[in-house]
């Protein structure tokens, strides 16, 4: 119950203006490459916890041009099969022991708050020993969630003084990571990018579509517009 | 009817012969279309009733095909709206056609109501169409409320919580009523599968049984014009106004262009921006419904945020009621205060044409603080903003209640005989 309540504190916090400057992130569903690494990093480091239950394996390996066998080797760990919803195999009674609440389904996580939100959020988790984890966060103060991509980045610390207002200083321990600070920021990006296709799958097809339908109607209109002309001719 | 030449037109005469024996359809397409007479000068804001039909039957059947695949439970309620985004065929755009023709009949009917205001439309012997108007005008915002329940998002679930939870304010019999409406103690499954039956069965056909009894009552009395003129006074020696062309073919063909026009504009939001930056699909709606967790800043959907912020304007408790009720008493009041109109207005003249200084002039306050009022209802309030709702709820009843003093007072210009094409 105190945990719960811990939490529930917590995400009335991130209610708050947020206080840390917001790195701009443009995704690009066009960049498969990118799309496929997010898909990776996604099932090795967030499925564990987290949950796209209203995402398809199929639909994700048919949208990002990977094979279904390549993804059934790779990606699905839990034996599910292609078709399957890509649901975690935590058991959200005990992850609500652990951290306080079961983690959040993220299918619609870029629609609910933005890509640039979980962009930055990624990349503030800093070294904070007050916390449960060890890890603090910039953009969500005193989230109840670990630092997942912590081997990637490393130890990063916040080198502000205390209390020192209108300063936003984070610096990785050089080495301490498995990826260069440019790495991870791509690594990141690649990851947000997945998440934002995951957000809407059909947003492509959508825009693709959207452009055959206004010309139509383009060409429409000019009949209607001379069908209009003609008729009113008689009128004075 | 002309004698038909040929063997076709001949087999077709006899065949409408036979109908009409049976059915009035020549008749009826005389009256209501072919002889049914339009002023010709008829402006943009004349085919905003075309239009409104149109997106009512966007409406009927995008929704009915949602609901061959929306589950109304507050299990199913959010994952089946997912479901239909990835794993129906096109399900993505019937219900980005379904959501954004929500908001494009707000538009398009607020649209509507400006041209009655403007050109005197509630006028006799007009008074029961602007009523039977205001009616649907009702229903539509009650269709709104109830389907914006339906995807079960955290801000369907909490604006729904703070508009029934008005009701609780009334004296004594507030809670009560509330949870009766809810059928619970709180907002939950019991409460979204009546809200599911109300949007699909009862509210729609109520709708559509409206709009057809708005039709007849318009084609009893006729379009107003523009100029505030009867186009009926002057006739030529068949019965047709001189001022007036036909619905059939001269009406519908400047309603088809209007549409195809009306078609791009609105194809571009639902293909290109069907979140329209958070006012058509807000943001918190994207997360399931969660009793625990309010959003931080509850707002209902842009078309109803005028009345909203008149209904937080009220902050004082009166007569020991709290002020949250007098705000629903205040908000119900505005909804409803245009339905008295036609007896507001005691102008010699129909028309903003004709009118003096003193009614445009109002006019156009009224509009603005309608605008204001909207964006306010938007935002968290603060006391700035809660002063500034003030000031423009008073001046939206201002429109209202001060109309019978200065469309007297003020000088008006002559009515025209004849319509004016500009």
């Amino acid at each position: 119950m105190i945990a719960l309540s811990v939490v529930w504190l917590s995400s009335a916090g991130f209610a708050a203006e947020i206080d840390w400057p917001m790195e701009p992130m443009e995704p690009d569903l066009e960049n498969l490459p990118s799309l496929q690494n997010g898909l990776r990093l996604f099932t090795n480091y967030c499925l564990g916890c987290h949950s796209l239950r209203f995402q398809r394996y199929e639909r994700t390996a048919d949208d990002l041009g990977i094979p279904h066998f390549v993804v059934m080797e790779t990606v699905v760990f839990t034996g599910q099969k292609i078709g399957a919803l890509m649901t975690t195999a935590m058991d959200p009674e005990k992850a609500k022991n652990w951290f306080g609440a079961p983690p959040p389904d993220l299918t619609l996580v870029t629609r609910a708050r933005s890509p640039e939100w979980v962009y930055n959020y990624l990349k503030t988790f800093y070294i904070d020993d007050t916390r449960p984890f060890g890890v603090n966060n910039k953009v969500f103060a005193n989230v109840g969630m670990p630092h997942a991509l912590f081997e990637l980045q490393g130890v990063q610390v916040d080198t502000c003084k205390p209390r020192v207002k209108g300063c936003y200083q984070l610096a990785v321990q050089e080495g301490s990571g498995l990826y260069s600070p440019e790495e991870y920021d791509q690594a990141v990006y690649d990851l947000v990018n997945f998440l934002y296709y995951v957000g809407e799958p059909a947003r492509l097809e959508r825009q693709r579509l959207g452009i055959f339908v206004l010309l139509f109607l383009v060409i429409l209109g000019v009949f209607t517009y001379l069908l209009n002309r003609e008729y009113w001719k008689d009128v004075h | 009817m002309p004698q038909a030449q040929g063997r076709i037109p001949r087999m077709l005469g006899g065949f409408m012969e036979w109908v009409d024996a049976r059915f009035p359809a020549t008749e009826t397409f005389q009256y209501h279309a072919s002889e049914y007479y339009a002023p010709k000068n008829h402006n943009f804001l004349y085919l905003m009733g075309w239009l409104a039909t149109i997106v009512l039957v966007n409406q009927l059947l995008t929704g009915i095909w949602l609901t061959m695949s929306y589950i109304p439970s507050s299990d199913g309620a959010f994952a089946s709206v997912e479901y239909i985004m990835r794993d129906v065929e096109y399900g993505w755009l019937l219900r980005y056609l379904h959501s954004t023709g929500a908001s494009a009949f707000f538009i398009i009917v607020y649209l509507h109501m400006f041209r009655g205001l403007l050109y005197g439309s509630y006028r006799k012997p007009r008074e029961l169409l602007w009523l039977i108007g205001m009616v649907i005008y009702l229903a539509l915002m009650a269709e709104g409320f109830f389907g914006y329940l339906l995807p079960w998002g955290n801000m369907s679930y909490w604006g729904a919580q703070v508009i029934v939870s008005l009701v609780g304010a009334i004296p004594y019999a507030g809670p009560g009523l509330m949870e009766w409406l809810r059928g619970d103690f709180l907002m939950s499954g019991i409460t979204l599968t009546r809200f599911f039956a109300l949007h699909v069965v009862a509210l729609p056909l109520v709708l559509v049984m409206l709009v057809f009894v708005h039709f007849v009552a318009l084609h009893h009395v006729g379009s107003t014009a523009p100029d505030g003129v009867d186009i009926k006074k002057f006739k030529d020696q068949k019965g047709k106004p001189l001022d007036g062309v036909a619905f059939w073919p001269y009406t519908v063909t400047h309603d088809i262009h209007a549409t195809v026009v009306f078609l791009f504009l609105f194809c571009a939001v639902v293909f290109f921006a069907p979140e329209m930056g958070g006012y058509f699909l807000e943001k918190p709606n994207f997360e399931m419904a969660n009793p625990l967790k309010t959003p931080d800043h509850i707002a209902p959907v842009w078309y109803y945020t005028p009345f909203y912020a008149m209904l937080r304007a009220v902050t004082y408790p009166l007569f020991g009621v709290p002020a949250k009720f007098w705000g629903f008493v205040v908000m119900v009041a505005a909804i409803a205060i245009p339905a008295m109109l036609p007896w507001l207005d005691r102008s010699p003249v129909a028309s903003m044409r004709s009118k003096g200084m003193l009614s445009k002039a109002m006019l156009a306050i009224f509009i603005v603080s309608f605008l204001i009022l909207g964006y306010l209802g938007t935002v968290a309030p603060s006391a700035a903003t809660t002063a500034l709702a003030q000031v423009c709820t008073v001046l939206y009843f201002a429109y209202f209640l001060l109309m019978p003093w200065y469309t007297r007072v003020e000088k008006t210009k002559p009515v025209p005989d004849r319509v004016t094409v500009p």
